[in-house]
């Protein structure tokens, strides 16, 4: 799973945020997709979300994937950015994890996410911290 | 569309079964389905099973598993929808037999778990999420069921202690089941103080890695009541089918299980039942959360009463509403792809009287619930003596 390619065409929405805005019902849409799962339009503008947002659920993983050993224990978690979006992303920079807890205002942050796959891609993306 | 029975069942020894193959494992219990049917041939054989490319590396699974039985030649297909692939490959047999494709179906369902290491197999399940937007950040399946665990306890002050009252039940019921993983009694106080797996989830709240197989035959009622002689005729009365967004980033309602609500009202509207109607239930526990979801989504409790009725015992051998009578995915084990067909075996061992020490007095409708990743799909059986 691991593959530069996939790597390669997440960048748009890892690095950058960017999500599609649907041009008929304005439903935000995260990742972009073909068609707009409200109202079945399928024209988009682009548009990057907002790095704010709230802990929906969290849980701290202590028995990791393959590729993730090195950062446990590891917490994850929902984030509301705007209105019915979501977005799952690791919470960084926790000195306690037991400081999580649903409402929490984070920030998101440019991060090293994953390393070391079998094709040796550094996997960068978008983790929250304390805002 | 045909009235459909289970005309035979067979399942093998639940665990670590590292003596033996996928295939051995599988065509075992397809041979003790066939034997207990007293059935030479069937029109087609499903074949149940998550992610054999990565649990052992074979793909092309139905064919041959067909050769394996001395069946080459003979319709094989292999379907899919992770943890509930069993539960599909169920009602694909049942909607053949329905419909009049086929007569007579071999349905099965196998996982090989134990040929990985526990890294690659946390990684195969977690291929069940959505690898792009969720395994991207790490999260693991009991991480996924812990964040729904989070959500059900702010809005419902559902507690770990509730949690741990399936655990201890399940094990208890698994005490009684030959098959079973674990013989193990367990307390709240084992379940509270095990291992953290993904907060609030402890290692006894999670079901185990599982190699296993299951399967039953399908026929016509009029053929089954040929076959059956002096032992009750089973019929499958409804089945039902849903999907949900897998992705938990993008479900509607994290506090309840949607799909699962869905595929129940749909299995409840073809049975002509309600809730109310059953006697025995079979759920998904792959985690001690998701059975008390289930057990709100099936509509056998109020949502949010899901953990007060564990604690309270209402879903006990002995409660109101007997739930994992097996011991439950958490008990007897969860080879992925088997356990939509052991749940199914459960409840016709019970309808037909034939569960032994478990067995639920009088039970004459059942219910088993299969689920997908964490609710991305589910399926849903209404059984009963006919």
């Amino acid at each position: 799973m691991d593959s530069p390619a996939r790597a390669w065409r997440e960048f748009p929405q890892r690095y950058r945020l960017e999500a599609a805005k649907c041009t008929v019902c304005g439903k935000i849409l995260y990742p972009p997709r073909v068609v707009c799962p409200k109202c079945g339009a399928s024209t988009f503008e682009t548009i990057t979300l907002p790095r704010e947002g709230t802990v929906v659920t969290y849980t701290v993983v202590r028995v990791p994937p393959a590729g993730f050993t090195e950062q446990t224990p590891l917490p994850i978690a929902l984030v509301e950015l705007m209105e019915g979006l979501r977005v799952m992303v690791q919470i960084g920079d926790l000195a306690d994890p037991s400081d999580l807890e649903i409402g929490m205002k984070v920030r998101l942050e440019f991060r090293r996410v994953s390393w070391d796959g079998e094709a040796g891609v550094i996997f960068y993306g978008h983790k929250a911290v304390t805002a | 569309m045909r009235d459909v029975a289970v005309v035979g069942i067979g399942m093998g020894d639940f665990g670590e079964l590292w003596e033996k193959s996928l295939r051995t494992i599988w065509a075992e219990s397809a041979l003790a389905a066939l034997t207990d049917a007293g059935v030479g041939e069937v029109d087609l054989i499903t074949v149940g099973c998550m992610a054999p490319g990565l649990f052992v590396g074979q793909e092309h699974l139905a064919s041959l598993l067909a050769d394996e039985l001395g069946m080459a030649g003979v319709p094989a297909a292999r379907v899919e929808s992770a943890c509930a692939s069993g539960g599909l490959a169920l009602r694909t047999g049942f909607a053949e037999v329905a419909s009049g494709l086929s007569d007579t179906v071999l349905v099965t369902g196998v996982e090989k778990m134990t040929d990985v290491d526990g890294a690659d197999a946390t990684y195969a399940l977690g291929t069940a999420a959505d690898q792009e937007w969720e395994g991207f950040h790490g999260i693991t399946f009991p991480g996924l069921y812990a964040m729904l665990a989070r959500i059900h306890m702010q809005r419902f002050g559902t507690t770990s202690e509730q949690l741990a009252a399936v655990a201890v039940k399940n094990h208890a019921n698994g005490l009684l089941n030959p098959h079973a993983q674990y013989h193990l009694k367990v307390s709240v106080e084992d379940v509270l103080a095990s291992t953290m797996v993904a907060d609030p989830l402890r290692l006894l709240d999670c079901s185990p890695v599982t190699d296993g197989a299951a399967a039953m035959v399908l026929t016509t009622v009029e053929r089954a009541r040929e076959l059956a002689g002096d032992r009750p005729v089973v019929k499958v009365t409804g089945s039902g089918l849903a999907t949900d967004a897998i992705t938990l980033a993008n479900r509607e309602d994290l506090s309840d299980l949607g799909a699962v609500r869905k595929a129940a009202e749909r299995a409840y509207e073809m049975a002509g039942r309600q809730p109310k109607d059953l006697h025995v239930v079979e759920v998904h526990d792959c985690f001690t959360i998701a059975e008390v979801m289930a057990t709100e989504a099936i509509g056998l409790f109020e949502r949010g009463e899901g953990g007060p009725a564990a604690e309270k015992g209402l879903t006990s051998l002995q409660g109101k509403i007997p739930v994992n009578t097996s011991g439950g995915l958490k008990s007897k084990g969860h080879p992925v792809g088997a356990t939509g067909v052991a749940q199914a075996i459960e409840i016709v061992s019970q309808l037909r009287g034939e569960a032994g020490n478990r067995q639920v007095e009088g039970a004459r409708v059942g219910l088993a619930q299969n689920m997908g990743g964490s609710g991305g799909s589910s399926i849903v059986h209404i059984m009963e003596v006919a």
